[in-house]
């Protein structure tokens, strides 16, 4: 016969218990062969501060960057954003190893997609994993921040992190973030979203 | 008589549950306040051995509209009680930035709000001084302000400095943004016990500071 400690944690908690944590999973996406994943619904005031987890992103494409662009109305991918870039690299016959800001790849007031790393290899195990944090998206006083670390296995084979940060130059909401190879599709990889509880 | 269904969330976690997440201590939201400070018991904040790794948020963080090139800034406590807020600290500084009209972009080595154990030439500030998370010159418009994240690691350690290291995104004057790396260790075997947050020029107008302790 089953006895209390034998089934007492066989169940799921619910998304607004409390005692436990703060870093509530909302949504998974998992790539095959996609042109582009969006995230249409669970970002708004529920939360002030959301993470992007993407894991093992691998493109169809070989040296393509990784890149993102936000919606305030659901469907058009045009916000306006003033960002950074910067990067640091070590080739693998360490041969050559820098910091560096990327110029071709930052904006400034524009409304295409940024980029959260270039170059991103299609080498059977090459792929980019990383994190992009974004502020307060629901705001309809501030610009919105996002900051984002990316690490890649570059096409030229070697390790690539990246650096990005900047802000969506609107005081409208921010309602939704579609990610995209700037060629080619998203080969396979997983992008998970969670929201920051506020309590 | 009650079934599973009707008292299965009947029930808070313990304290001590393996929940393996971010736990959220405390909120602090400013409304042109001079300083926000987290002491360790005070307010219900935590700031001791409970977990060795605790994350500050800065959620649109702004300063006071004619605050005078406002750099917002962070210092920690080493003692018990009176809570100076004067610990020495050595740092390095690393600062990207793009201006939106496109005319200029980077990033270097900040040495003018890096601190270290003597003087500064450039600012004359020392290692007990604020340590600054944006180093350009803070913009007041109506929609600008700041967002990012502090991590302290081990804060409660008699053995070792304690690290830390910021990762804070600014609206700058220019107008551009600005992403500015900090990170460096206060230099004192003693627990760090209390972090306050404040402008070196004007009030936090508004804005919330997150404090998280990762269980």
């Amino acid at each position: 016969m089953a006895t209390y400690a034998s089934i007492k944690y066989d169940m799921a908690l619910s998304s607004s218990h409390t005692g436990g944590g703060s870093m509530v999973l909302l949504s998974t996406q998992t790539a095959s062969g996609d042109g582009t994943i969006s995230f249409t619904s669970g970002i708004d005031s529920t939360f002030d501060n959301y993470v992007f987890k993407y894991i093992n992103v691998h493109p169809a494409d070989n040296a393509i960057a990784f890149h993102f662009n936000g919606t305030i109305d659901g469907s058009n991918w045009n916000v306006a954003k003033t960002t950074s870039h910067t990067r640091a690299y070590h080739l693998e016959d360490d041969t050559g190893a820098a910091v560096d800001y990327l110029g071709a790849h930052d904006l400034a007031q524009g409304t295409g997609f940024q980029a959260l790393s270039n170059d991103v290899g299609n080498d059977a195990d090459q792929q980019c994993s990383g994190t992009l944090k974004l502020f307060n998206p629901s705001s309809t006083t501030f610009v919105k921040h996002f900051i984002a670390e990316t690490q890649t296995a570059h096409g030229a084979n070697y390790p690539q992190p990246s650096y990005v940060a900047g802000y969506f130059n609107t005081t409208s909401a921010v309602t939704g973030i579609q990610f995209k190879f700037n060629s080619g599709n998203i080969d396979a990889g997983s992008i998970k979203l969670y929201g920051i509880k506020d309590s | 008589m009650a079934n599973y269904h009707d008292i299965r969330y009947d029930f808070a976690i313990p304290s001590g549950a393996d929940v393996g997440d971010m736990i959220l201590i405390k909120t602090l939201t400013a409304s042109d306040n001079g300083t926000l400070s987290f002491v360790d018991g005070a307010s219900d904040v935590v700031l001791d051995s409970t977990y060795k790794t605790y994350v500050f948020k800065f959620i649109n963080v702004n300063p006071v509209s004619g605050a005078s090139n406002p750099k917002f800034q962070f210092n920690g406590s080493d003692d018990a009680s009176s809570h100076s807020y004067d610990v020495q600290k050595t740092t390095t500084c690393i600062q990207s930035w793009h201006k939106e009209d496109g005319t200029n972009s980077g990033v270097l080595y900040n040495t003018s709000f890096d601190l270290s154990e003597s003087d500064n030439t450039d600012y004359g500030i020392v290692g007990t001084n604020f340590q600054s998370l944006n180093f350009g010159d803070g913009n007041v418009d109506a929609d600008a302000n700041g967002g990012g994240e502090l991590w302290l690691f081990n804060p409660s350690s008699t053995t070792y400095v304690t690290h830390f290291q910021a990762n804070f995104n600014n609206c700058a004057s220019d107008p551009s943004t600005e992403n500015d790396r900090v990170a460096g260790y206060f230099n004192v075997t003693a627990a760090i016990t209390a972090l306050q947050f404040k402008y070196s020029s004007g009030n936090i107008e508004s804005g919330k500071i997150k404090l998280y302790g990762i269980a």
